[in-house]
Formats: C-alpha cells, sequence, structure tokens
C-alpha cells in the first residue's frame, strides 16, 4: 500500500516537473531565435501568458466538425502525459517504468498524431487536410528512423526499457562513445527537429499555406482547445530533449531519492535540455525552411543513419 | 463434437423467404458458438479430438484431427464466424430479389463447414477436398454478383491462381506419401527427419508456394484486391479475416509440424524476405487505392506479411538452435493471425455498411458519414486504431511481441541473423507508420468533413444486427489488447508443443503485465495503460477548469477561403492526401498521370478538369504478363493436336495406352 502511495506521488511529482517546464524550454528557443534575429524578443515566460490566455477564451468549433474534433485535444495531452510518465529526466528508473517500453512511447506518439491528422479532416477545411497529409507522410519515414535509433541504444542495454537503458547506459559511459551510439544520436536528432515541428523540417511560426504542416492540421483550433494542444507540443518538445541527451550523455541522472541526487538530477537536467534547447534554436537561425519534397531527403538521411547505426551494431557489436 | 460439421448445411438451399434466411444464419451462428466452445475446450484441456470418419480401399482411414493448432484456427474462424452471421442477418435483408439468397446461404454454410474442413483435418484427402470445397464456394461467392464484369474477372482471376496453389499443395502431399507411406498427418509428423535434404526443402518450397497463393503473400498475391472486394461484404470480411489465414495455418503446421524440428537458415531468411515485401508492398499499394474494400484487401496482404515475420523468424531462430527466442517469435505470429482476424473482419464490415448505406466504395465519393452513421464510424475508428498497431488496442501487443522478438535476435552470432534482423526490423517499423497514414486517409475521407456526394448525404446507419456483430469485434479488439494475458497462456503451450521443446515461459505474464524475461525488464502493462489513458485526460480537463472556469463554446462554420462558404469539393481528397508518399516512394510505384482541362475561362475557375493517375503493378508486366504470354503460345500449339476427329483422338489413346504398356510393365 505504502509502495503504492510513493509510486502516484513520485509519478505526480514527475509530471508535474515536465508539464512545469515545458512552455518555458519553447520560451528558451524564442528567446534565443530573437536575439539571433537581433530583436529583443519576448520574454522567456512568454508561453506560459499565452497558455494562460487561451485557457480562458471561448472555443469556436466548427459546426461541420463531429465529437472526434472536441475529443482529440484531450487525447493529444494525455497520450503526452502518459509518455512523459515512461520518459525518465531527472531520475532513472522512473516509478512506472513497466508500465511501457520505447515501443510503447513511440505508438504513443504515434497514437497521438493519428487522432491529431484526424481532426484536421474533420473540419472539411482544405488546410486541414493538407497538414495532415503532410504530417502523416512525413511521420512515415520518421517514425521508423527513431525506432531504430532508439533500438540501437536498446540493444546496447539489453532490454527495451528506457530506464534500464539510460541505467545501463550511465553505468558504462565508454559504450556510448561506441561509432554505432553516434550514428543513432545523429538519426534520433534530426528525428527530433522533424517531430517537434522545428526548421528546416516545419515552421512553427508560420500561417502560409505553403509551407505549414503542423500548424496547418490545428488551423481550426482555439481557445482552450487550442492551449491543450500547445502546450501537448512543448511538452512533446522536452520529451524529445530528454529523449537525447538522457540516452546519449546520462550524465548527473539521480538513482535515488535522496535530495542531493535529486538536486544534481534537476541541475543536470535543466542543463542539457538548455544547451539543446539553445542548439535547436541556432539551427532553426541559420537554415531556411526546407521545400517540402525535400524534407522526405532529410529524413531518408536519418532512416538510413539509424538504420546503419543498428546493422553496425548487431555486426560489430559493443 | 464432430456434429458442428453436420450441422451447418442444413435446409439452408430451401430458404427463399425471410425465414428461411434468418435460419440459415442463425444455424451459422450456432454452429460457429459450438465451434468456439469446442476449440476453448481443446485449448485448455489440451487433449487432442481424434475422429476417423472410416476407411477407403486406397487412401487408407480417413481422420480428423484437432490438436492445439486446429483448435486454435478453429477458434478463431469460428469467433470470427459468430460476428458475420449476425451480422449477416441485417445485411442480406435488402438484397435485391435478383440475387438468389438461397445461394447466398447455402455457398456461406458450405465456405464456413469447409474452412473447419481445412482445419481440423487429420489426412491429406480430407484436407484437400476440404481446400478444395472452400476454393469451389469462394469461386462461386466472388461471382456472386456475376453480372459485373469485374467481379466475374475476378474469381476467374482466383480460382486459377488457388488452383495453382493446389498443384503444389498436391505434390507437397504425395512427396510426404512416398517417405511415409501413409496420408494421415499422425505419420507425416515430423517426417522430416527421414528425408534427404533435397526432398525436405521440396516439401518446403511447394507449401510455401501452395499455402502462400492462398494466404497472398507478394508476389502471389494479385487475386486478392480483386477478389476479396467482389465478394459481398460479409463474405469479404470472412475471406480476409480467416480464409487466407487458412494458408497460414498450412504453413505452421507443415514447417514446424511435419519438416521440424531440423531446419536449415535459409528457409527462415526466405520467409522473411517473403513477409516484408508483403507487408510494405501491401501498404504502400494499400495508401494508392480508393475504393475501401480494395484498400483493405491490401492490408490483409500488409498484414500476413507481419505474421509472416513471426513465423519467418521462428524458423530462423530454430534453425539456429534458440528454440527460446523462436518461441516468442512463434506466439507473435499466431497473436497476430488472431489480432487480424478481429480487427480485418470488423473493418470490412465496417466497409459493407457503409457500401451498403452508400452503394459507393470509391471514398472519394463519401464524407461526413460520422453524423449520419455514428456506431458504424466508431467502430471503424477503433479497428482503424487497432490495425495502425496502436495502443492500448490488440494490434499493438502483437507488434510489440514481433519487435521484441526479433530485437532478442541479437543475442544469436550468426552473420545471417545479424543482417536479415535489423532489416525486417526497420521493415515493420515503416509498414506500422505507412498503415497509420494509410487509415488516417480511409477513415477521414470516408467518415469525416462534409459528404462529397448525394449518397453520402442521404446514408442512414446500419441495422441493429449489423452494429451488435460490429460492436462484439470491437470488444475483442479492446480485450485482447488490454488482456494479452488471456491469449499468451493459451499460445505459450501451443507453441511449445510446435518447436517439440520443454520451453514454455518466455513470455512472463504477471498479472496484466507482459513482459520478456530475456530481456532485463522489458515489459508492458496494457490495462495500466489503458486505464491511464482514460484516467489521465482528468488532468487537462481539470487543468482547464482551474485557469479557464466553464468550458464556453460556439458554433460557427469553417472558414471557407474566403468564398461564400465552404464546399465539399474544397476538401482534401484521398489521391491528394496519398500525394506526398506517392512521391517519396515513386521508384516504387510509377506513378503516371494525365490532365485534361476542357475550356479554360479563367486560369483559376476551370468548370470541368479530368485528372487520371496510374500507378504500375511491376509484379503483373513482370512477371504474371510474360508467364501468362508462354502459356497461351504453348497452349495456342497444342490445338494442333485437337483437331476434332474422332479417329485421331483414338489413335492419341491408343498410343498413350502403348507408352503406358511399354513402361509400367
Amino acid at each position: 500500500m505504502n509502495q503504492i502511495v510513493t509510486t502516484i506521488a513520485t509519478s505526480l511529482a514527475h509530471l508535474v516537473l515536465v508539464l512545469a517546464i515545458a512552455p518555458l524550454v519553447t520560451g528558451v528557443v524564442r528567446k534565443t531565435k530573437a536575439r539571433f534575429q537581433n530583436r529583443r524578443g519576448a520574454s522567456v515566460l512568454q508561453p506560459y501568458f499565452d497558455l494562460a490566455k487561451l485557457f480562458t477564451k471561448e472555443v469556436v468549433v466548427s459546426s461541420v466538425a463531429s465529437w472526434l474534433f472536441q475529443a482529440t485535444p484531450y487525447l493529444v495531452f494525455g497520450s503526452m502525459l502518459v509518455i512523459a510518465l515512461l520518459v525518465p529526466t531527472v531520475i532513472t528508473p522512473v516509478p512506472l517504468h513497466w508500465v511501457g517500453d520505447i515501443i510503447t512511447v513511440i505508438y504513443l506518439f504515434a497514437l497521438g498524431r493519428f487522432f491529431i491528422a484526424l481532426a484536421g479532416l474533420d473540419t472539411g477545411s482544405a488546410f486541414g487536410g493538407l497538414g495532415s497529409s503532410r504530417e502523416m507522410s512525413i511521420a512515415s519515414i520518421v517514425e521508423p528512423a527513431m525506432m531504430l535509433a532508439i533500438f540501437t541504444a536498446s540493444v546496447t542495454a539489453g532490454s527495451t526499457n528506457l530506464s534500464i537503458v539510460v541505467e545501463r547506459l550511465s553505468a558504462s559511459p565508454l559504450a556510448m562513445m561506441n561509432p554505432a551510439h553516434l550514428l543513432a544520436f545523429a538519426g534520433l536528432f534530426i528525428v527530433m527537429i522533424a517531430e517537434t515541428g522545428r526548421i528546416p523540417v516545419d515552421n512553427p511560426a508560420t500561417h502560409l499555406e505553403l509551407t505549414m504542416i503542423h500548424e496547418a492540421m490545428i488551423l481550426e483550433y482555439s481557445g482552450r482547445y487550442l492551449a491543450l494542444i500547445e502546450w501537448a507540443s512543448q511538452i512533446k518538445l522536452v520529451v524529445f530533449l530528454a529523449l537525447l541527451s538522457n540516452m546519449f550523455f546520462p550524465v548527473g541522472m539521480a538513482a535515488t531519492w535522496s535530495p542531493w541526487a535529486l538536486t544534481v538530477g534537476v541541475g543536470a537536467f535543466c542543463l542539457k535540455v538548455t544547451v539543446l534547447a539553445v542548439i535547436v534554436a541556432v539551427i532553426e537561425s541559420m537554415n531556411a525552411k526546407l521545400r517540402l519534397f525535400r524534407v522526405p531527403e532529410l529524413l531518408m538521411v536519418a532512416f538510413i543513419l539509424s538504420l546503419l547505426a543498428l546493422i553496425l551494431y548487431f555486426i560489430i557489436g559493443a | 463434437m464432430l456434429i458442428i460439421a453436420g450441422r451447418r448445411s442444413p435446409n439452408s438451399q430451401s430458404s427463399l423467404n425471410t425465414a428461411g434466411r434468418n435460419l440459415g444464419f442463425t444455424l451459422a451462428l450456432l454452429s460457429s458458438i459450438a465451434g468456439c466452445l469446442l476449440s476453448l475446450t481443446i485449448l485448455l484441456s489440451g487433449a487432442p479430438l481424434h475422429v476417423e470418419l472410416g476407411q477407403t480401399p486406397l487412401f487408407g482411414s480417413l481422420i480428423l484431427h484437432v490438436d492445439g493448432l486446429s483448435a486454435l484456427f478453429l477458434g478463431i474462424i469460428s469467433l470470427l464466424a459468430v460476428s458475420v452471421s449476425v451480422y449477416s442477418l441485417g445485411y442480406t435483408k435488402d438484397l435485391s430479389p435478383r440475387h438468389a439468397v438461397g445461394t447466398l446461404l447455402f455457398l456461406y454454410n458450405g465456405f464456413l463447414l469447409s474452412m473447419v474442413g481445412v482445419v481440423i483435418a487429420g489426412h491429406a484427402v480430407v484436407f484437400l477436398f476440404a481446400w478444395e470445397v472452400m476454393s469451389l464456394t469462394t469461386y462461386f461467392l466472388i461471382s456472386y454478383e456475376h453480372e459485373e464484369p469485374a467481379a466475374r474477372r475476378a474469381a476467374w482471376l482466383y480460382v486459377v491462381m488457388t488452383h495453382i496453389g493446389t498443384a503444389f499443395l498436391l505434390v507437397m502431399f504425395v512427396t510426404l506419401h512416398t517417405y511415409t507411406g501413409s496420408f494421415s498427418f499422425d505419420a507425416f509428423k515430423d517426417s522430416g527427419s527421414h528425408m534427404p535434404a533435397l526432398v525436405r526443402s521440396l516439401v518446403f518450397l511447394c507449401a510455401t508456394v501452395g499455402f502462400g497463393i492462398k494466404a497472398g503473400i507478394i508476389p502471389f498475391h494479385i487475386w486478392l484486391p480483386e477478389a476479396h472486394p467482389a465478394a459481398p461484404s460479409n463474405v469479404s470480411a470472412l475471406m480476409s479475416g480467416v480464409m487466407i489465414k487458412t494458408g497460414i495455418y498450412g504453413m505452421v503446421r507443415v514447417f514446424f509440424d511435419f519438416l521440424g524440428p531440423d531446419i536449415p537458415a535459409w528457409w527462415g531468411v526466405l520467409i522473411l524476405v517473403v513477409a516484408v515485401s508483403s507487408s510494405v508492398l501491401g501498404v504502400l499499394y494499400a495508401l494508392m487505392e480508393h475504393d475501401l474494400k480494395r484498400l483493405l484487401a491490401y492490408h490483409s496482404i500488409e498484414n500476413i506479411g507481419i505474421i509472416l515475420m513471426g513465423i519467418g523468424a521462428a524458423l530462423l531462430f530454430t534453425a539456429l538452435g534458440s528454440k527460446p527466442l523462436a518461441a516468442i517469435a512463434l506466439i507473435a505470429g499466431l497473436y497476430h493471425v488472431l489480432n487480424h482476424a478481429i480487427f480485418k473482419g470488423l473493418l470490412f464490415l465496417g466497409a459493407g455498411s457503409v457500401l451498403h448505406a452508400t452503394h459507393s466504395r470509391n471514398i472519394e465519393d463519401l464524407g461526413g458519414l460520422v453524423r449520419k452513421m455514428p456506431w458504424t464510424s466508431f467502430f471503424f475508428l477503433i479497428g482503424a486504431v487497432a490495425i495502425s498497431a496502436l495502443p492500448p488496442l490488440n494490434g499493438f501487443v502483437s507488434e510489440w511481441l514481433t519487435f521484441q522478438a526479433l530485437l532478442l535476435g541479437f543475442q544469436i552470432s550468426d552473420l545471417t541473423v545479424k543482417i536479415a534482423v535489423p532489416l525486417t526490423v526497420a521493415l515493420l517499423a515503416l509498414t506500422g507508420a505507412l498503415a497509420a497514414a494509410c487509415f488516417v486517409k480511409a477513415f477521414g475521407i470516408t467518415f469525416l468533413g462534409l459528404p462529397r456526394s448525394v449518397h453520402a448525404q442521404t446514408a442512414h446507419e446500419s441495422s441493429p444486427t449489423m452494429i451488435a456483430a460490429m460492436g462484439l469485434l470491437s470488444l475483442l479488439c479492446v480485450v485482447f489488447g488490454v488482456a494479452p494475458g488471456l491469449v499468451v497462456s493459451v499460445l505459450d503451450p501451443l507453441a511449445a508443443s510446435l518447436l517439440g521443446a520443454n520451453i514454455s515461459g518466455q513470455i512472463a505474464l504477471n498479472g496484466g503485465m507482459l513482459a520478456i524475461p530475456q530481456s532485463t525488464s522489458t515489459s508492458i502493462a496494457p490495462a495500466v495503460l489503458a486505464g491511464f489513458l482514460v484516467a489521465i485526460t482528468l488532468v487537462p480537463i481539470s487543468i482547464g477548469f482551474v485557469f479557464g472556469g466553464k468550458l464556453r463554446k460556439r458554433a460557427a462554420m469553417t472558414w471557407g477561403c474566403g468564398l461564400e462558404k465552404l464546399e465539399p469539393r474544397m476538401q482534401y481528397t484521398a489521391t491528394g492526401f496519398s500525394k506526398p508518399i506517392r512521391m517519396i516512394f515513386s521508384n516504387i510505384y510509377r506513378a503516371t498521370h494525365e490532365i485534361e482541362i476542357s475550356e479554360v475561362s479563367s486560369p483559376y475557375f476551370q468548370p470541368e478538369v479530368r485528372y487520371e493517375l496510374k500507378t504500375e503493378s511491376v509484379f503483373l508486366t513482370y512477371l504474371y504478363e510474360p508467364v501468362s504470354r508462354v502459356v497461351l503460345k504453348s497452349a495456342r500449339m497444342m490445338r494442333r493436336l485437337q483437331t476434332g476427329h474422332l479417329q485421331s483422338y483414338l489413335a492419341y489413346i491408343f498410343i498413350t495406352l502403348v507408352i503406358l504398356l511399354l513402361f509400367a510393365r
């Protein structure tokens, strides 16, 4: 009984952490981009204000849309929260690590995407279909690339349990310098850019019909629904940065619930995520968005890199 | 217990009226329930049922034998037959009078009986007899709407392909007979060890081709996307859901029961190659299809590929001496057989309801059905989520197991495995992602948005029996997704007995958890996951409530791009939806398109545009057409022998007789 209470309490704490810092990470990315463009930019806290505003606003629902349109924001946000419960951030193993492994996480991403793409088609708007079509096409290459990249790490650790993978890898830092592992990191990085809708794959700041992907799908959302979807995307960014940093640089992860280990864990996590967020912003600032039909080439690179990583690992071994 | 077989077809032909129709399907329903019970009894008790039908002078004693493997497939067939029979009660109600309902009933029941016969046969002759009855009943069912030229063509293609398959099976059984001196499956068991390696491989190849044609593996798939859509939808559900699985049954029976345990590694590799190409090409072709039933038919090819990945990996691991891994792979494959039967049956029934309500299979004419057919659309959505392997439904569990089995392959230090396994993993991942894209298209264009035609506008919800049948299958999708222990605990001893080793327990069941002991702490708890997915939506709801109070909603029309109002034709089409994928995989599709614009008044508002898109089928162009040319040419040459004169035929008979006497002395 006591154990169940601890599990619930620690899981909730974990969830609150991810929920709380997600808008901040997006704020950091935006601030860095603004500095690169010689602007002062909005405060890093702006995403919080945006969310708070959106939550209080009225929701406009298309009269064409069905129940699916209204259920989707909750489903997308919910699946992102379940993912957040399964991905180690500051401590490993996470309390609920036995509920689902890497494959589950990837398919939960797919679940959210499946419904958001359907919601795009639900309103009967031309833009929604455009976004859904592009998102699903890009995902059809990104998702396998992501799987292969993560499988490379998981085969190294002999488990597909994310927490165990992180734990094993942090125990043997040399394993990280394996060439297979480096290839997988490169693959997963491109995947992260595509999955979180960043330049050069997608531009989160545009509403231009020729270039929109993610934004086109959610064009009909407003008010609280939009807030949930935006927040879910921000959580997605944090989860991806956590995956990248903890699977490939599992330094400073807490292994126990002692206050000192936790402090180090939180500090290390914030540092790693900030560094990666700045890198994302730098890449966004230095590149132009790719033409839509050049995007698959980039994604194929990620797919091939990850496949090579896995084959390399199978053949050479650790 | 055998009565289940006998009970199936009585009375059905005489019934042309409603009562007769109901009676026919109710009898099918009752016997299917009996089949389910029989299968469960045997699976749980583990004691096989053995019935001798009687002696024949030529082939020995005819036998029906229901062991674990037979019982599993019998259970799957009966389970789907239960709901399809319920569905048929409503579906066949408004068949137009020109359709002979009695014939349909007779064929439907005969089809069910023959499928049961195939999986419970314990003797080659019984098996082939049931196999042929199955082929013939489906031939007539495909050509049921024979006034359509497409249906006639599809039926013809099917009957040709399936008989090529039967020819291979005949060779296989005769070879087995030569080495065992018997036609009974008992004698065939483990007969592989008495055969020279070359003969064993011959049997293996015959089984792969013979059963593969029925299962619809690429490159023998060409009949499948033609035949499944042509049949009435309740029959397509059975064909796609379970008939093609009899091919899988045959393969598992021959590979593991007859030929095992001494298996060369290349068998596994061959099956994996077939599996991978079937799954990837199956889903890619499905993406280009806008006929709802053809789309589903291509997905059957894809799923047969996924099933064969498990079976191929099991062969490969057995060959390399790792039976525990083979057990996981085999369980994954068999689990997917069950899952595919359920969700594909469900999807075909959903497609049948759509067809019934709108008289259109072309999804470009549909749209907005979610409002007209709320139940059908909800159940179709469940099927779509399940087939896309999304948690927490059943497709996810079997794909998860397949991934686990493949990933464990890295423990085996063999170069074949090291190359074959990562590639299979990669292509399985690709298949899963593409399937999700395809079902967003299939569901989104069919059920969401604005209706694209009058038919879609005037659609109506299906009858209660049809909805109940789909509801039952949806429920099973959920149950087998959140409680995988139910299935795994049955499959575990079965896989162990097929592989002939004491290796049960490779998949640990701990409460609602599925764990792989060979891989550290690797587990999923689908029930908990499903609970979380439902419970955690409370978080956003309460966050919303805390920050924003009660949700205020306003309905408004979707923005019509600045025009007066939103038109259905402004929506994305299915063709448009799959265009990016067509461009990414252009090497596979070799698509050609043609645009024709009539009377240009303004470059932006064209009154009529004809757009034609064709994708080339590589297999038709480069495999079937050359072969059929050669066959036709040789047939023309043979025609010279057929002079039509009685005396020349007598001469042929005489010459043949002399030759036979010379050789058979």
